[in-house]
């Protein structure tokens, strides 16, 4: 992880100060818009890394990453619903049961490899968001409104509170990049990065690699059952739309686009989607013909994404 | 529980698995043969509702409308295997998801502003409509029956195809050593193109086959898309027989779960829980299926003997 200074690091660190310094450029340019924009932004960042860290650093390609998301967040609408609104219960819910399905899960997919692996995820993310689907005294389709987000009962964290809202999530993110990171260099994070690159090699060193592959399933999706949660309350709402296939789909792009393998990458990715997405939105309404065909040519031609053409040396080897 | 119900549900989840047997058969040999995860064969599906329903309305014929969709959706598919696809083979899975997925965007983009937000609507011609009767009581819709027998036709040329004809032992050698068949001198892109190309008019005629009952809409290929995968899945990737076995598994189980789970439930449950309940299992029952036979054999059903010699 040693490397020197390069333009991906001086990138990365303007992100975070722009992340913490929205808030007050907005109100400054009048734009308040721009708050809910980077507030959504981090949540994805979030649910990126936690994909990244199963994907970029174990080589897990899980195509059903959005399933923690929807489960985080029908976590506080459900307790919501039934008038629990206590942090302090909704949000070890959240993790808990994310914990339970990536486990059950893990067992499963982690069976399997390539093609298989990704399919798998897949249709075990589907299986849940039918499930959402067909739960009708929760709104099926249509959803559930959240009316209070979630009461830490303190009086320092209100998140009725837009600005609390935010820092909250921007605490949170600087959390989960500063545990990607210690994971990522510590002896479990190189189990886990060894077995990505030879497997059988790490095995015949007596490393039961199972066991590092199936932590590391659970660990990222209790951590982007943080950024359902996150969501939930920041949208006042959830749907079986945060886990359609076409989120797990985008996790996967941010992450590539922002550099798999890299730390700040999900972060850099999850800026460069939203971003553009919202701009290209507002020129045309049919701007998926530009966009996919440009997902086609950052793969064929960007390898490494944005911080490997910043200069990363961290991304892909 | 009364047994006409019984068989016109037996032969509804029939139908439904000959449906995704055609998607299937598609994706399971593009996967064996080249190695390519592709996602836009979704679309494939949703191109040949289109495309074909336009020659239908065009044409005033289902049935011409489905000749002439054949010819065009094999142009379709070699060209997009040509621009698109070819560079991609030697790429990982992953760059095949994220490109593909791209593609998906794109063709759903695409049909929208062609053919508007809408969607189309293609009648059923007078002579399909009607029912038959199958004998002891049962009758049954006269279109669904074409749809079922088309389906065990084009599986039965599939199997000649890939088992009789000269064609069909190149793809096989194709599938279980692609570098090898291309040093005995088999023209290998060109075989890829045309198997992608056979892929494409499967996928285009499980599409059209069902519009006359669904009408053809956006993004219709995605819940079909993701049913073939676990098709596959079962079946053993690259498998054709495991794919006409796994599909139609898959399509009874799936359509028997929906219609009779909550009655089995009332047995052990009260009528509230039963109802509540039997839904929600019911549209878990393929995966909790496919989890199952995964834990037992996770390389499927039918894992194709070269499986192991695969990159």
């Amino acid at each position: 992880m040693r490397s020197q200074l390069t333009p991906a690091h001086a990138v990365s660190a303007l992100l975070i100060s722009l992340c913490a310094a929205v808030p007050y450029l907005a109100s400054a340019l009048d734009e308040p818009f721009y708050v809910i924009v980077f507030a959504r932004i981090m949540v994805w960042a979030i649910a990126a890394i936690s994909l990244n860290l199963i994907m970029g650093f174990g080589g897990m390609i899980s195509f059903g990453h959005a399933v923690y998301l929807g489960i985080g967040g029908y976590a506080v609408g459900i307790l919501a619903f039934h008038d629990i609104t206590s942090a302090w219960i909704q949000l070890p819910v959240a993790m808990g049961l994310c914990a339970v399905v990536a486990l059950v899960f893990g067992v499963i997919c982690l069976r399997t490899r390539g093609i298989y692996f990704i399919m798998i995820t897949l249709a075990l993310a589907q299986m849940v968001f039918f499930l959402s689907v067909s739960a009708e005294r929760y709104g099926s389709d249509d959803g559930l409104n959240i009316l209070w987000r979630s009461e830490f009962g303190s009086g320092i964290i209100d998140l009725e509170d837009g600005a609390v809202m935010y820092y909250t999530i921007f605490a949170a993110l600087l959390g989960c990049l500063l545990l990607q990171w210690r994971i990522v260099v510590s002896r479990f994070g190189m189990v886990l990065r060894a077995s990505q690159s030879n497997d059988t090699r790490v095995q015949a060193v007596g490393i039961p690699t199972y066991r590092y592959r199936l932590a590391a399933f659970v660990i990222a999706g209790v951590m982007c059952g943080l950024a359902g949660f996150l969501q939930a309350n920041l949208e006042r709402f959830v749907s079986p739309d945060m886990m359609n296939w076409h989120r797990s789909g985008e996790l996967i792009l941010m992450t590539v686009l922002g550099g798999t393998a890299t730390l700040f990458g999900p972060l850099v990715g999850a800026v460069v989607f939203l971003l553009l997405s919202e701009i290209l939105s507002t020129i045309t309404i049919h701007w998926h013909l530009v966009f996919g065909p440009f997902l086609i040519l950052v793969v064929l031609f960007a390898r490494g994404g944005v911080m490997g053409l910043l200069g990363s040396r961290a991304a892909r080897d | 529980m009364d047994y006409v119900l019984l068989i016109e549900q037996l032969l509804n989840g029939f139908q439904l698995g000959i449906i995704l047997f055609l998607m299937a058969a598609g994706l399971t040999l593009v996967f064996g043969i080249m190695d390519l995860v592709n996602l836009a064969h979704g679309s494939l599906f949703m191109i040949g509702a289109f495309v074909g329903g336009t020659l239908t309305l065009a044409t005033g014929s289902l049935m011409l409308g489905a000749v002439l969709m054949v010819p065009a959706m094999f142009a379709i598919g070699v060209l997009v295997e040509t621009i698109a696809l070819r560079t991609l083979y030697r790429r990982s899975h992953l760059d095949q998801v994220l490109a593909t997925f791209g593609l998906i965007l794109f063709f759903n983009e695409a049909t929208r502003l062609i053919w508007g937000p809408e969607g189309l609507a293609v009648p059923l011609p007078d002579f399909l409509e009607g029912t038959v009767a199958l004998g002891a009581g049962i009758t049954y819709p006269l279109y669904r029956v074409v749809i079922i027998v088309i389906g065990i036709l084009v599986a039965l040329g599939l199997y000649l195809l890939v088992a009789r004809t000269r064609f069909g032992m190149l793809v096989r050698a194709g599938a279980s050593n692609r570098v090898m068949a291309g040093a005995l001198g088999v023209n290998i892109p060109v075989l890829f193109s045309l198997v992608f190309g056979i892929g494409a008019v499967l996928a285009g005629l499980a599409g059209l086959i069902i519009t006359p009952i669904t009408q053809a809409a956006i993004g219709m290929g995605e819940d079909v898309l993701i049913l073939a995968f676990v098709v596959i899945v079962i079946g053993g990737i690259g498998s054709v027989r495991g794919a006409f076995v796994a599909a139609l598994l898959t399509g009874i189980i799936d359509t028997m779960g929906r219609s009779f789970l909550d009655v089995i439930l009332l047995l052990f449950l009260s009528p509230n829980a039963a109802e509540s309940a039997g839904p929600a299992l019911s549209s878990m029952l393929i995966y909790i299926l496919m989890a199952g036979i995964l834990f037992f054999r996770p390389q499927g059903l039918f894992p194709p003997r070269s499986a192991t010699a695969a990159p």
